[in-house]
């Protein structure tokens, strides 16, 4: 397979997802008011100790958000075609696997990183905070790098609609629960329990909401977050990879269990 | 170039409640430009056929292979030689037919005005209105939408062609220009063609050669006019009758 070949494999993912979003616009908006008002009354609980604790809980806030995005665009995109009974034909066309999976994640990488920019300045228009301070280009850097780790969690959790039409993407939520509940999204990591701490240090938004939070409070520069962000693409690379060969196996199971198809 | 499709001892079984056997040692093989159809009542067997010849399920035991590559270890090398139509028009029911199709072509490495110029020309041979063709699919009967769908495995220029009921559920008028078109087809590409249908009649004026099956297994094979004369009968239907002791009629009516 060509290079040619590839890219338009690709861009026919990004294209198809974007013609979705646009059939679909008024319901992306209600998800994004959703996502709005989530980070509102979160920033809310810190409203009365000051700037930097809203702060500290919008980044926890917009890393969740992003984090929920990505799972949701790559587990639907999969979902969806179950359900449609398209996936029969995705799958049988000549393109890559590797090619059809990166498609999907570049469409969720490119989505959320503009649904949580967008969360992000409402949000700061909403309580009248100054980032002047903030080094934005940074926090747009360390979002879209750190896109790729959660990407190899995304086609891992891929698998569970891959494999179950009706509870699949719903039960994909256990991943992001699990990283909410070790990474530290709205409370430092060291208030949890000793024995749970070693799975903090090994996820990817613990550093992804460090670096982040650097950026925005204290307006850290690229030179000073450049090991997090080594960190995250060397994260990327391991569980990019691991993401292919995990939905891979699934895809052979599925393909020895008759679980493809929708009907017939 | 190797017979366009080569299936030896072909089992598979799915365990669910019960076990079920899908195919049941299918063994055969069609000559390149062949239309071959096989006839059977629902739960035959004949969609896992198309599915493990599609590389989308993997046989228990037994082989086939599409143009002398294995569908299961050169599955890479048979996914550009084939296409596919089944008896449910699978698309992106919200965004148009041309949306849907520009992500077929995509994904077979076609550019888009090439795609759109070639549905187009197929779409206008099946009687579809191009004003339909920016519509949202689930706006579209269910005639048209199989329309797009064979618009969509034809536009790719397969060498082999796997219909799977493709006029099943379709309007008199739908189903003769689909059937017109599978015909012209036929003889302008050189297209070698697996049916299968529920439509006897269809089977007998499209096909070379027709297999019947039952319970996965192939219970006769031959051209149409032999075998009404191998079992002295005067149609398809009363041939189906006399090699299985089923009324054909009381099948289609139970499915």
């Amino acid at each position: 397979m060509n290079l040619k070949a590839h890219a338009y494999g690709s861009i026919a993912f990004i294209e198809r997802n974007f013609a979705l979003i646009k059939r679909y616009l008024g319901w992306e908006l209600v998800f994004l008011t959703y996502n709005v008002v989530n980070a509102l009354a979160i920033g809310l609980i810190g409203a009365r100790m000051g700037k930097e604790m809203v702060l500290y809980l919008i980044v926890g806030a917009m890393v969740w958000g992003f984090l929920s995005i990505l799972f949701h665009e790559i587990s639907e995109s999969i979902a969806w075609e179950r359900w449609e009974g398209t996936i029969e034909y995705t799958f049988m066309a000549p393109i890559n696997r590797v090619t059809h999976l990166l498609g999907n994640c570049l469409h969720a990488v490119t989505y959320g990183v503009i649904r949580s920019s967008l969360i992000l300045i409402i949000v700061v228009f909403f309580f009248g905070i100054s980032i002047k301070g903030a080094n934005l280009t940074a926090l747009f850097i360390i979002l879209v790098v750190s896109g790729l780790s959660f990407v190899g969690l995304g086609l891992m959790a891929a698998v569970l609609p891959l494999l179950s039409t009706e509870k699949g993407a719903y039960a994909t939520h256990i991943f992001e629960a699990v990283l909410l509940l070790i990474s530290g999204v709205y409370y430092e990591i060291e208030v949890l329990p000793i024995w749970i701490r070693p799975l903090s240090y090994i996820s990817p938004a613990t550093y992804t909401l460090r670096a982040m939070r650097a950026a925005l409070l204290d307006g850290a520069g690229l030179g000073e977050l450049l090991p997090t962000i080594l960190l995250l693409l060397g994260v990327g690379m391991v569980l990019i990879p691991l993401g292919m060969i995990v939905f891979g196996k699934a895809e052979f199971y599925a393909k020895k269990k008759g679980k493809l198809k929708r009907s017939g | 170039m190797k017979e366009p499709i080569k299936c030896v001892g072909l089992k598979k079984t799915f365990v669910k409640k019960d076990k079920v056997v899908a195919l049941n040692n299918v063994s055969f093989t069609i000559e390149k430009n062949e239309v071959f159809g096989i006839v059977g009542p629902n739960g035959s067997g004949k969609s896992t056929l198309i599915r493990i010849l599609s590389t989308l399920l993997i046989p228990d035991e037994g082989s086939a292979s599409v143009f002398g590559h294995d569908v299961v270890r050169e599955y890479s090398k048979v996914r550009p030689l084939i296409n596919r139509v089944s008896v449910d028009a699978a698309f992106f029911k919200g965004i148009s037919a041309w949306e849907n199709l520009r992500y077929a072509a995509r994904l077979y490495g076609l550019g888009g005005k090439e795609a759109k110029q070639r549905t187009l020309d197929i779409l206008s041979q099946l009687g579809f209105s191009e004003k339909r063709f920016y519509e949202p699919l689930e706006d579209l009967s269910r005639g048209m939408q199989q329309k797009v769908a064979i618009a969509r495995a034809f536009f790719t220029s397969p060498m082999l062609l796997l219909l799977d009921e493709p006029t099943t559920g379709l309007d008199p008028r739908s189903k003769m220009e689909v059937q017109n078109f599978i015909r012209k087809s036929m003889s302008s590409n050189g297209l070698t063609i697996l049916l299968t249908t529920h439509d006897m009649n269809e089977a007998e004026v499209l096909c070379h050669r027709v297999a019947i099956i039952i319970k996965g297994r192939f219970v006769t094979v031959g051209k149409p006019n032999e075998l009404l004369e191998k079992y002295k009968k005067p149609n398809l239907e009363q041939v189906f009758l006399e090699v299985t002791g089923k009324d054909w009629k009381e099948i289609e009516y139970e499915s």
